[in-house]
């Protein structure tokens, strides 16, 4: 077994089962732990807890208008790096390849170029998140290993991605299966570090949605 | 501080409160520290500690080292006497519960209800401001933080009621609702009992004081000191429920009106079997109802929003609309409504004597903003707010003037007498 070949059996297989064990784990963990009931009275005409949380979630998509200033840069570079992601993900024919081999599904691919191009944006908006992390006081401040790691996990997948399309520094099957192998451990991290957000951020902004909407604000 | 800390009863506490909202804040922080640009304490000392989302570390250390996958092996560090030590200043003296990270948080993270659970936590390992403390056990042991006991309540009000000629009634058999009173205006700002009373009884509310449940403050709460925080809760609930009110007015008093209408039932485990209202809420209702005409009120003044009766009562509207009509030059700051920046003095610090030179410092984004809105007036509903801005106003020489809503009506209030 070469690399190659150890990167797409073994590598991502055993990486995708701690993602959906490591997923399911920490959800339940929240889950099991149990709402206190809230026995104070709704003020009048708010909306119940699920529309609240829904519009609350769709909220904090944009900066809250008090703060549109402060958030301009963590606004529009989030936005870059995760719909960047996203699109080089779900767009690139060889990953929908990958998706269709997994579960069946699969979509029209997006013109390799574009993938490139998107490719290097996010790689640029993933640097210029880590400058703002180390030249804040603030981030600096409160940031620890999680953040620093989850930003390498995170940007690993990216640039061996352009680095095996552009056939940068070594064989294309080496390049490839350091790609693969570094798509292994985000998902391995995703469940156990800040990448768990992706899940979070749905319970989080919803509960607090609902919690607010609740005292009429 | 007290002397001995008792780290695993801290730990334990953290475990008890922490449930799936908490546990759930605790876990989503991204570190992108946007919550500092919205935190009063980091915005006037620049200090990166004062960073709301650096408060939930104590409470996410403390929850990972129970149920994380490395707490579960053992091997996540547990929280510390140090870590106690560390942040008690974060925890108690320089965070207000005021709010106003939530509303800048991508994630949404409550850092207010973090900062409750962690005081709680705290005052159970015995870490936490001894004058703070010490307003909680007042409260406990002689009815009030500031001593005002219901003899002391009783004598007052005799005082007051013979010195403004107005009926002050204690309780009063077959009243509706109770009024609360807090024990700072009831001490420092008495002019604010009076005009509450003034207004009520021109609207012909059937209403009463009680000697059993009249302090609103809830100093059990603000301490962290859960049972504390009950029992004070309990002495309303049960004054109100043994004279039969259909409601409960909750003065001036920003906490006080959070911890009652927004907490109580939770806290004694069943639903109020009745309303609660702040001042402002009932005076406009009372207002809708056609109770109330004012003379023209002229002085250009701005209105600062206590946070719990704002930014986390919903009641921002409320004052707005008393004002409408008669307190013709009124200039809104920015920013305004729920978005308002903090007294600095809220959840207990303006108990703290240690915090009075951060609390000054953090009045100078309201005085700034009061200049910024062209006025010289500062309008408010809370005695603590006032109180807090008050000590600042005469610490930093402000020249401007605060003053009380309920006051202001009282004061222009148009009665028989003016015919």
């Amino acid at each position: 077994m070469d690399l190659l070949d150890f990167a797409r059996g073994p590598a991502i297989n055993v990486a995708m089962a701690v993602l959906v064990f490591g997923v399911l784990w920490r959800l339940f963990a929240l889950l099991f732990l149990g709402k206190p009931v809230d026995r104070t009275i709704p003020r009048l005409g708010t909306p119940g807890p699920f529309w609240a949380g829904l519009r609350e979630i769709g909220r904090r998509m944009l900066p809250h208008p008090t703060f549109a200033t402060a958030e301009r840069f963590a606004f529009f570079n989030g936005w870059v790096f995760h719909v960047g992601l996203a699109i080089v993900v779900f767009g690139f024919r060889p990953h929908i390849l990958f998706i269709k081999n997994l579960t069946g599904l699969s979509w029209p691919a997006l013109p390799s170029g574009v993938i490139y191009a998107v490719g290097a944006i996010t790689a640029l908006s993933l640097i210029a998140a880590l400058v703002k992390r180390i030249t804040s006081p603030v981030q600096r401040f409160i940031s620890t290993f999680d953040d620093y790691f989850t930003w390498v996990v995170t940007i690993a997948p990216v640039l061996t991605g352009l680095a095996a399309v552009g056939h940068v520094g070594a064989r294309y099957e080496t390049l490839l299966a350091i790609h693969i192998l570094s798509i292994a451990v985000l998902l391995i991290w995703l469940p156990f570090g800040k990448l768990f957000h992706a899940f979070l951020v749905f319970l989080s902004r919803g509960q607090t949605g609902a919690f607010l909407a609740r005292r009429g604000v | 501080m007290t002397d001995t800390i008792n780290v695993q009863a801290a730990a334990d506490k953290f475990l008890s409160v922490v449930g799936r909202p908490l546990a759930t804040w605790a876990e989503a922080c991204v570190k992108c520290g946007l919550c500092a640009e919205a935190c009063h304490f980091y915005q006037a000392t620049k200090d990166p500690k004062y960073t709301p989302a650096y408060k939930i570390l104590p409470i996410a250390k403390a929850h990972k080292a129970r149920t994380g996958f490395l707490g579960m092996l053992g091997l996540a560090p547990k929280i510390t006497e140090k870590d106690l030590k560390d942040w008690e200043e974060l925890i108690f003296d320089t965070c207000n519960m005021c709010g106003r990270c939530t509303l800048v948080c991508p994630m949404g993270i409550d850092i207010a209800s973090i900062t409750g659970a962690t005081r709680a936590a705290m005052a159970s390992a015995g870490i936490g401001p001894a004058d703070l403390f010490a307003a909680a056990e007042n409260s406990r042991d002689r009815g009030s933080p500031l001593g005002l006991s219901p003899e002391k309540l009783e004598d007052r009000l005799e005082w007051l009621a013979d010195d403004n000629e107005i009926e002050l009634p204690l309780d009063k058999k077959g009243a509706e609702v109770l009024l609360t009173v807090s024990s700072i205006e009831m001490m420092k700002y008495p002019d604010s009992i009076v005009s509450m009373a003034k207004l009520l009884n021109h609207a012909g509310v059937n209403w009463t004081f009680s000697k059993k449940g009249y302090e609103a403050t809830n100093f059990g709460y603000l301490s962290g000191k859960s049972d504390i925080a009950k029992m004070m809760t309990m002495r309303i609930v049960e004054a109100a429920e043994e004279l039969g009110v259909k409601a409960v007015i909750i003065p001036e008093c920003g906490h006080a009106y959070g911890v009652m209408r927004w907490q109580a039932a939770n806290v004694i485990g069943r639903p109020l079997p009745f309303e609660v209202w702040h001042i402002t809420e009932y005076l406009a209702k009372l207002k809708r109802e056609g109770k109330f005409e004012f003379k023209p009120y002229t002085t250009p003044f701005t209105y600062h929003d206590p946070c719990q009766i704002s930014r986390r009562g919903g009641a921002a509207a409320d004052a707005r609309y008393l004002m409408e009509g008669f307190m013709t030059d009124f200039h809104e700051m920015a920013p305004t409504g729920n978005s308002n920046w903090c007294c600095g003095g809220g959840g207990g610090v303006q108990a703290i004597a240690r915090s009075a030179p951060i609390r000054y410092q953090v009045f100078k984004i309201k005085t700034d903003q009061v200049a910024k809105a062209g006025v010289e007036t500062l309008v408010s509903s809370c005695a603590n707010c006032r109180l807090t801005m008050d000590e600042a106003k005469a610490a930093t020489k402000w020249t401007g003037g605060l003053d009380s809503i309920v006051e202001i009506l009282a004061s222009h209030l148009i009665t028989k007498d003016d015919d």
